[in-house]
């Protein structure tokens, strides 16, 4: 028994090596700390790009109205502002409630626990990633947005239409500045409709549909593709540690799945950025 | 860890994920009052609804951080070591946005320059602007 337990001390002793100069700063692991820290650096490029968005939003003089861009729904449903990225939301907190629950599962040593809630976790990853492949497949292929074109715009006066898109809008429909359009491509032409201004610079003139703010597109493809990203490399690590904690590897370390915990921490930092592209990509 | 039992930090975790969803149906369901999609005719102000909407992510953010990834219960310093800096975020944001209303301006100016300078005749050469249309 005595040199059962001197044995087991001398196993701790060495697969606790990380800090050679001493104690734990912060009584956190090496592992731990230093994913805090690129957390924090991955921080500050999201933030970059999100200033970016909010500066280039306040100097267009319009901006295209995210309750009308994103208003399809899987099933040929449109005009259902907000319902599909509403879901895609849920569906990250959900996968990241599931990787609470693997962590706190890795701390009491309940390997098939931890198993079994990375699996949820990775199905909810990957159904996150399968929403956003529709999403941009709908912006791209249906409605033709690009990084360099980006056909949502909004009117900037109020006026009538004199013709009609054979979609939504009639001849002698009339539209209020601040209302959005999409201008419509058919045949590898755009169809820009024509219309009488009524107030503003240019009442009583013939105007046509003006493509939106370019920047729109770049912002937007460029920021939930780089989220997307992140949400890729992280279902592509959960993979490996679920893996790997199915395997009994993570058992004979005794730290109560800390690595479990390190992808944890990455986990929840995607959806911490999701709720700040959410709220200016969709919500402001 | 190991400052909760097993069965109370699987309480937590639900009640947490339970008041993010809540916020996140809260959020957009007053986005779209706001906006005039729910109730015909009725519309709150932008600033309004711009601002709950702001305040509400952050208090989504302090659960994910604090309970999801346990902030809450790491020591002082490594607290302050990661959240200090992003203070430094709230000068750039305020800086940033500034910039673009400025950006706004001197796109006006260039749409439609100042009627004076162009009267009094001293805008050097090679100055003059020229926008080809659609140049936003």
């Amino acid at each position: 028994m005595a040199s059962d337990t001197m044995t087991d001390q001398h196993h701790h002793a060495e697969t606790k090596p990380s800090w050679n100069g001493g104690s734990e700063p912060f009584k956190a692991s090496y592992g731990k700390l230093m994913m805090w820290y690129f957390l924090l650096s991955d921080a500050f490029t999201f933030s970059g790009f999100l200033i970016a968005y909010g500066a280039l939003r306040f100097s267009m003089p319009s901006w295209p109205v995210p309750d009308f861009v994103f208003s399809t729904f899987p099933g040929g449903f449109h005009h259902k502002p907000l319902l599909f990225v509403t879901l895609m939301t849920f569906i990250l907190l959900a996968s990241s409630f599931t990787m609470v629950r693997a962590v706190q599962e890795g701390h009491r040593e309940n390997k098939m626990g931890v198993v079994k809630w990375m699996l949820w976790t990775i199905i909810g990853g990957a159904a996150f990633l399968g929403c956003q492949a529709w999403e941009w497949n709908t912006l791209m292929g249906k409605e033709h947005m690009s990084v360099k074109i980006n056909p949502f715009g909004s009117h900037t006066e109020s006026g009538t239409y004199l013709e009609g898109d054979g979609h939504d809008i009639k001849e002698g429909d009339t539209f209020k500045a601040g209302d959005s359009y999409l201008i419509h491509k058919h045949d590898g032409e755009w169809h820009p409709l024509k219309y009488r201004a009524e107030d503003g610079v240019d009442a009583g003139k013939e105007k046509q549909q003006q493509f939106g703010p370019k920047a729109f597109g770049a912002l937007f493809f460029f920021i939930t593709g780089f989220h997307g990203f992140h949400v890729l490399t992280g279902v592509i690590f959960l993979l490996i540690i679920c893996v790997n904690s199915y395997t009994g590897l993570y058992v004979s370390r005794k730290n109560g799945y800390e690595m479990v915990e390190k992808i944890g921490l990455y986990w929840h930092f995607v959806d911490l950025v999701w709720v700040f592209v959410f709220l200016l990509f969709y919500l402001l | 860890m190991g400052h909760l039992s097993y069965e109370s930090s699987k309480t937590i975790a639900t009640k947490t994920i339970l008041i993010l969803a809540f916020i996140t149906i809260f959020e957009v369901v007053f986005a779209l009052l706001g906006k005039g999609y729910l109730v015909d005719g009725f519309y709150i102000s932008g600033w309004i609804t711009g601002g709950m909407m702001i305040l509400l992510s952050i208090v989504k953010a302090y659960l994910i951080v604090y309970e999801f990834m346990h902030m809450k219960y790491e020591v002082p310093g490594l607290v302050r070591t990661v959240l200090f800096p992003t203070l430094l975020l709230v000068w750039a944001i305020i800086a940033f946005l500034a910039e673009g209303r400025y950006w706004l301006g001197s796109r006006e100016n260039v749409k439609n320059p100042p009627a004076t300078e162009s009267s009094s005749g001293t805008t050097p050469q090679g100055l003059i602007y020229e926008l080809p249309e659609n140049s936003l």
